[in-house]
């Protein structure tokens, strides 16, 4: 939802970042309101996942030049933690496997860990266990993924909803869905998109790489950027995907008349 | 978050203080008369110096084991003091007349002993240096007929027992570290349950090397007779100083018919600095001996501490049906050096043993499994599964795995699994990006990594533990 009066969350202005001596991202601009739904797009290898990282604070990627302010201030001076307690969530593409470590201890570490951050009530493991079923059938999961190793053996779609039930529990200002869709059936899609919808209001906002119109038939964007080559070439409405799904990309590189509407 | 975390790999060994109390110290250098000087300190009786000079005579014709995977500069036998003893300025009848020094120690060592003891219902033996300054919750083991003593106090008021089972299971001449101990050893813990009893308590001993080179020569003797169980805990925390401290223990374990011992340890002595100076050389032989049938022998440890450790806790499997457990977690940071693992000798039918090894090495520390299993003639459908697993924490460091398997008995099954990982730093990052420092992360990878072995522990033991290798690994990753 567009609304030109609501607060800026995050404005990334000419932001590069490299990792291994090698530079990914090339001039990045964005900014995001609250209440906004953004969409990132564009194809394999144009830096979508290394902004994400950039912006979560991952140590291997270093930024060389721009800016980067979630809520105002400048998140280099953050550490990840730190940019995850204020509020910054990035669902993986590909969610690391912790083996040993239980997914409902790790989940309410990491739950508690947030709520006390915000001076909120800290939930001991019997509290945590109903509330975090309750968060589960939101998302259709089967209870029995709680005493499982943190992703271990997990199916795609299983680590898939598994980031979703962690970004319902941490209740994110700012969540970046790094292709949460792919490796989703028809029905989980559904359902994932259905649970995004609802943790989605006025004061957060959402970004999502995508290569895909099919989830963004579910959660409507308000804007579409396409990004090649560690920059966001191009941003427009929700019409832009639909374009890219008939056109392919090159199409933008021959049609220029779409770039009307940049926020 | 490499510089955080390099900051926390370099705090300060937490147990770290000397303890001001006037020693008595034997000169340096080890020869027939200080091994007599011993003797006689401790009003021993004329077979027990036999024993000693017996061992000494034979320790003087054996060469150091080098087959190990550590390395370090010789020691000189010879510029160590083999006995020292805190002056008590009169008989101890109560824990009030304890040197207040000495219980200013327990507490900055987090174990107020009478507290503790209280709160958790545990039998502190408490072992300063190496004479026993006080026993609590004597007399309540006694009622039951339960034995828990220091063994010296052992050797005046039950030289029977002692002589009966002393150097049964590990022999005077054993190995070169064990022949030490029998030549030199000045206290240690004693513990008999008899027939039926099953300890109604967990007897808990701490150690604490207090004075700076004086080697330690713990001996310890457990012996549980029919139908008898016990749970034994051993810790150890010791203050740093800058040369290396020897350690040589020898601890015995004799289980009757349907007796059951188990024996956890958590050690963490001083391991040297974070360059590698100083530490505890933890040279230790202890074997358990099944004997009865149905016994149980069972060790846990936890390895935190010394420079280097050297220790193989074992079972010898001698009656039918008999089983061995050993249960075991090896940290090693900064320089530590870790070869430790154990040996499972099936000798009685329908013997069975359970191995379980987490190793985590850190730093450039290297961390070593070495494990005998054998199967004698004997052994009718023995079987043992071991499961050997290493973590690496960064990249400077090393793990390695020296499984023995010999079977003389093709009714056996033998099996044996092996893994390594490694924390790596998109987990970390995993962990951040919800929230969670580096230091929980570790902690918490490391306590699933190491749950079997936790699992075994009494419940405050277990505790400890955790905190502890939280406390050893903070900030080891970056
Ligand atoms: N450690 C690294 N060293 C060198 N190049 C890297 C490194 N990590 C990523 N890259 C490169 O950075 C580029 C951007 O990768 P990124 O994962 O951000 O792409 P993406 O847009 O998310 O692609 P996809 O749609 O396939 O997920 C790729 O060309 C990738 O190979
Ligand atoms: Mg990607």
């Amino acid at each position: 939802m567009i609304n030109a009066n609501s607060k800026i969350l995050l404005e990334v202005h000419d932001l590069h970042a490299t990792v291994s001596g090698a530079e990914i991202l090339k001039g990045v601009d964005i900014t995001v309101r609250s209440g906004e739904i953004h969409a990132i797009m564009g194809l394999n290898g144009s830096g979508k996942s290394t902004f994400a990282k950039v912006l979560a604070g991952h140590p291997s990627y270093e930024v060389t030049r721009g800016t980067l302010l979630f809520d105002g201030q400048d998140l280099s001076a953050l550490a990840p933690e730190e940019r995850a307690r204020a509020g910054i969530f990035l669902a993986f593409q590909y969610p690391v496997e912790i083996p040993g470590v239980a997914n409902n201890q790790f989940l309410r570490l990491a739950y508690n860990t947030v709520q006390g951050q915000r001076g909120e009530e800290e939930l001991d493991p019997l509290e945590f266990d109903d509330f975090v079923r309750e968060k589960m059938k939101l998302l259709k999961m089967n209870p029995d993924f709680l005493d499982r190793s943190v992703n271990e053996g997990f199916s795609g779609g299983e680590k898939k909803r598994n980031e979703i039930l962690q970004m319902a529990l941490l209740e994110p200002r700012l969540a970046l869905l790094d292709e949460t869709d792919s490796g989703l059936d028809i029905d989980a899609l559904r359902i994932v998109a259905n649970g995004v919808n609802q943790l989605s209001n006025k004061d957060n906002a959402l970004i999502l790489v995508t290569h895909y119109q099919r989830l963004l038939d579910y959660i409507v964007p308000d804007y579409v950027h396409v990004m090649e080559a560690g920059r966001i070439i191009r941003t427009s409405g929700k019409e832009l995907a639909q374009a890219l799904e008939t056109h392919g990309y090159d199409w933008i590189h021959t049609n220029e008349q779409i770039t009307g509407a940049l926020p | 978050m490499s510089a955080a975390l390099q900051n926390l790999v370099n705090q300060p060994y937490k147990h770290g203080f000397v303890t001001n109390i006037e020693s008595d110290i034997a000169p340096k250098g080890l020869n027939e008369d200080i091994i007599r000087l011993i003797s006689s300190k401790k009003n021993e009786p004329e077979w027990l110096l036999t024993f000693r000079l017996e061992a000494y005579r034979r320790w003087l014709n054996m060469i150091e084991p080098t087959w190990q995977n550590v390395k370090y500069p010789k020691i000189n036998f010879q510029n160590i003091s083999y006995y020292s003893a805190p002056k008590p300025k009169k008989k101890l009848a109560s824990m009030d007349e304890v040197d207040p020094e000495l219980l200013r120690t327990f507490e900055k060592l987090g174990i107020p002993m009478h507290e503790r003891a209280a709160l958790a219902g545990v039998a502190v033996d408490v072992i300063f240096d190496s004479v026993s300054v006080a026993t609590t919750y004597k007399e309540k083991l006694a009622e039951v007929g339960i034995i828990f003593c220091s063994i010296s106090e052992a050797v005046q008021r039950y030289p029977e027992l002692i002589r009966q089972y002393l150097g049964t299971v590990v022999p005077p001449g054993d190995n070169y570290y064990a022949a030490l101990n029998s030549a030199v050893f000045t206290d240690g813990s004693f513990c008999f349950i008899p027939k039926g009893v099953k300890c109604p308590m967990d007897l808990s001993t701490y150690f604490r090397i207090n004075t700076e080179e004086s080697g330690q020569f713990e001996r310890t003797l457990i012996i549980a007779e029919e139908g008898a169980s016990v749970s034994y805990l051993e810790g150890c925390t010791a203050p740093r100083f800058d040369t290396n401290q020897l350690h040589a223990a020898v601890v015995e374990l004799i289980a009757l018919d349907d007796a059951d011992i188990k024996y956890s340890t958590v050690q963490n002595w001083y391991a040297g600095d974070e360059n590698g100076v100083g530490g505890i050389y933890n040279f230790v032989t202890k074997r358990g001996l099944a004997k009865g049938r149905n016994s149980r022998i069972s060790w846990t440890q936890v390895e935190t501490g010394s420079a280097i450790t050297w220790k193989y806790p074992s079972c010898i499997l001698r009656g039918e049906n008999s089983v061995g457990e050993f249960y075991s977690v090896a940290v090693t940071n900064h320089h530590q050096q870790a070869d430790t693992g154990t040996k499972m000798i099936h000798i009685g039918p329908n013997t069975r043993s359970t191995i379980v090894s987490k190793g985590i090495s850190a730093g450039q520390s290297n961390s070593s499994y070495r494990g005998l299993v054998r199967i004698t003639p004997t052994a009718r459908n023995a079987r043992n599964y071991s499961q050997c697993d290493s973590m690496l924490i960064g990249s400077q460091c090393g793990a390695h795995t020296f499984p023995y398997i010999q079977v003389q008995n093709n009714s056996a099954q033998v099996e044996h699994e092996a893994s390594t990982s490694k924390i790596g730093e998109d987990q970390l990052f995993y962990f951040a990006q919800r929230g969670i420092d580096a230091e929980e992360a570790v902690s918490m990878i490391i306590n699933g990594f190491c749950k079997e072995v936790f699992q075994q522990l009494p419940l405050e033991f277990a505790v400890e533990a955790t905190k502890l290798l939280s406390f050893k690994l903070e900030g080891s990753v970056g």
